[in-house]
């Protein structure tokens, strides 16, 4: 092997180390970035729809905790019209009209145990805490607004008219959990519509509701296996397509539909090159063989 | 090195006098093409600094339910499938010998180059916080897991690699025959290397909507999005090199050599015979597809319509001329069928990106005439970039035998 045809095999050799780099790396998907104990369980909110009256004090209390526009649930008729979240209302309350009558709907981010967005982001921006909440770095965020892409509740929502724009969607009051407390929104509801605990307490209590009162609910708890699983939970009397719920959004965690080609990535880094390496051998020689023909 | 200089460089000239002598516009200015291109360029130029000062929602119709338009969607989806001739051919001739495809080499990674180029610097449009676009890249935080993380390091990789390959004519315009030797050398290794990061990146694009099996309507919506993506840009890629060809061939007769005119119709008829064998394979996996997915419950709806323009009007119809001109020899029905193919690829990503996008929901997303204002100065940036670079430097014709020694 002469000097050259040795550089050329380094050059490939070394794509191929920075390949099983990666293939270690994407073993890791989008797993709780801080996770310091393997068993700590994540914390949720579970939502009974037919115990809201849909005073929307959650959506007074979670502007006010985070410095957003605090609405006047009395007077700016908001339940008029179906709304969504957006970039200054974390979390908004909508009416159903349903076959068991009026039904009020919160709505917020539903922290996904393995979220798409965080599994998306390219720069760690999008964040699964150890406690549970989905939190935003705006020190990473580079403004891709993949996150967005994949969410498949239509979450994250992008300041749009801003020259510096933020990420925004409700972070469960990760601030307030570290200290001990609860999120806004469950504390301010008057109505216990909302229970804020760990998440297998949380389906525990949501089982023996439905248990309890069997006529009362739909037997589904939505978030308990949505999307992989969520950080909220919901309890209904009617099925869930008529307060809106996306119901297609199948129970695989949403990292899983891009592992496969996470681990393609080193394999066909490492095995391309030298492949294409043989067929240019390949090819070359071939030339000379008709080079030799051609010239006897 | 000195023999070199001695005999085949230039009068010695000062830098300064160097970069003004190459500054200076080759050619008329007031063409056809320049009066239209100017304007539209000024305009963007004006747009994009509305866009940094007031944020992306003074210049576009993007929304919360359609995040990503027509810079994502054309820029940089259809831009990259249509750069794909670069890292094709680079392969067929540096690794596997097809010599026969040699003289159009430079022109087709340079278009692949200036491509990238632009459609990154496009990116620092869209991309909301673009001065954190580092952290990626310098390890403040590593989105291993991320499928963008992987597309944005491999486009990286892969834009330095398609310039290692262009480099040597820069060698050669600035007589530097030394640098040139050790330049060509790194070719073949660039190349390998080069393809690689491509299968990977034109792939990974489709695997940016794997996520999407709720949002992406089903006739789009498949696990096999990368490989469709991929094969794609095959045929993208070499369609491009023929409509590219055909103008640049026209454009700047003047620097090719005439005997060569002949060798440009059986590089013609040669891609259009990968063209379509490409796209065979393609609308092979789409039908597979099709049926594995039992999509035919979706034909009868408008959805299914405008899906079968796509593979019938762009595929399929596109896919018979090739055949019919490669069988015949008629370069007239190549050059028309690889225009279709191109608006079929755009079709396609455009369809995967926004059109089919979000599909359910009640927002639907046409884009604001200042975003294709926008995306149309960079169009024509990239065009004004190649065209001085192919006025100045080596790329359609040969060099002056001693830039080439050493």
């Amino acid at each position: 092997m002469d000097r050259r045809k040795f550089l050329e095999l380094a050059g490939t050799a070394g794509a191929m180390a920075a390949g099983a780099g990666l293939a270690k790396a994407a073993t890791k998907a989008a797993k709780p970035s801080d996770n310091k104990e393997k068993d700590e369980e994540f914390v949720a909110v579970l939502v009974d729809t037919t115990r809201c009256i849909g005073c929307r004090r959650c959506e007074v209390a979670c502007a006010q905790v985070n410095g957003l526009p605090v609405p006047d649930p009395a007077r700016d008729g908001a339940l008029e019209k179906d709304r969504k979240t957006t970039v200054d209302q974390w979390t908004v309350v909508n009416r159903r009209e349903t076959e068991k009558g009026e039904v009020f709907v919160k709505t917020q981010c539903m922290h996904c145990e393995q979220p798409a967005c965080a599994a998306a982001c390219p720069t760690k921006a999008m964040e699964k805490t150890h406690l549970g909440p989905v939190i935003w770095h705006p020190d990473r965020c580079m403004g891709c607004r993949y996150c967005m892409m994949a969410c498949p509740f239509e979450i994250p929502r992008f300041e749009y008219d801003s020259w510096n724009p933020r990420i925004r969607k409700c972070i469960q009051c990760y601030e307030r959990l570290q200290d001990g407390e609860q999120p806004a929104c469950v504390e301010a509801c008057p109505q216990e519509a909302l229970m804020f605990g760990k998440k297998s307490d949380l389906l525990q209590e949501a089982r023996s509701r439905v248990y309890r009162h069997p006529d009362k609910y739909f037997h589904h708890i939505y978030g308990e296996h949505e999307a992989g699983g969520c950080g909220w939970l919901y309890l209904s009397a009617v099925p869930f397509e008529e307060l809106g719920f996306p119901t297609d959004v199948g129970t695989t965690p949403y990292p899983e539909y891009t592992k496969d080609f996470l681990l393609s990535v080193p394999v066909v880094d490492m095995i391309v090159p030298p492949l294409l390496y043989g067929l240019y051998e390949l090819t070359s020689r071939k030339e000379r063989v008709q080079e030799q023909e051609e010239g006897a | 090195m000195s023999t070199v200089a001695t005999t085949g460089a230039p009068p010695r000239r000062s830098l300064g006098e160097f970069i003004l002598e190459q500054l200076r516009p080759h050619g008329p200015i007031l063409t056809p093409f320049n009066i239209i291109s100017a304007p539209i360029i000024l305009a963007g130029m004006v747009l994009v600094v509305i866009r940094f000062w007031k944020g992306i929602g003074a210049v576009s119709n993007l929304s919360q339910a359609h995040p990503w338009g027509v810079w994502v969607g054309f820029d940089v989806m259809t831009g990259v499938a249509f750069a794909g001739g670069a890292y094709i051919l680079t392969a067929a001739v540096y690794v596997l010998h097809a010599e026969k495809y040699h003289p159009i080499i430079r022109a087709t990674v340079l278009n692949g180059l200036l491509s990238y180029m632009f459609y990154s610097g496009a990116l620092m449009i869209d991309l909301g916080r673009p001065w954190h676009i580092v952290n990626p890249i310098i390890g403040n935080k590593f989105g291993y897991s991320s499928i963008m993380f992987l597309v944005a390091w491999h486009f990286l990789l892969y834009t330095l690699s398609e310039f290692i390959e262009f480099s040597p004519a820069i060698a050669e315009w600035l007589h530097l025959p030394k640098l040139r030797q050790v330049l060509k050398a790194l070719t073949l290794p660039t190349v390998i290397i080069g393809v690689t990061l491509s299968t990977l990146h034109q792939s990974g694009l489709g695997a940016l909507f794997l996520f999407n099996k709720n949002k992406l309507h089903p006739l789009w919506y498949t696990e096999f999005l990368p490989v469709l993506f991929l094969v794609s840009s095959v045929f993208a890629g070499l369609s491009m090199v023929i409509f590219e060809g055909s103008i640049t061939h026209r454009a700047f007769r003047i620097q090719i050599d005439p005997k060569k005119h002949h060798e440009f119709d059986e590089i013609t008829l040669g891609l259009a015979r990968g063209a379509a064998a490409t796209m065979y394979v393609y609308l092979f996996f789409e039908l597979l597809v099709f049926l594995h997915g039992k999509h035919w419950r979706y034909l009868n709806t408008g959805w299914g319509a405008w899906w079968l323009v796509e593979m019938v009007g762009f595929v399929a119809i596109p896919l018979a001329l090739y055949a019919h001109g490669y069988e015949r020899r008629r370069l007239g029905a190549i050059r028309v069928a690889a225009a279709l193919t191109l608006v079929g690829v755009m079709l396609n990503r455009l369809n995967v990106c926004m059109i089919a996008f979000n599909w359910k929901s009640p927002v639907k997303y046409v884009p604001a005439v200042s975003e294709v204002v926008i995306t149309l100065m960079v169009v024509f940036l990239e065009i004004w970039a190649f065209r001085w670079i192919v006025h100045r430097l080596p790329v359609l014709r040969e060099a002056p035998a001693p830039a080439q020694e050493g």
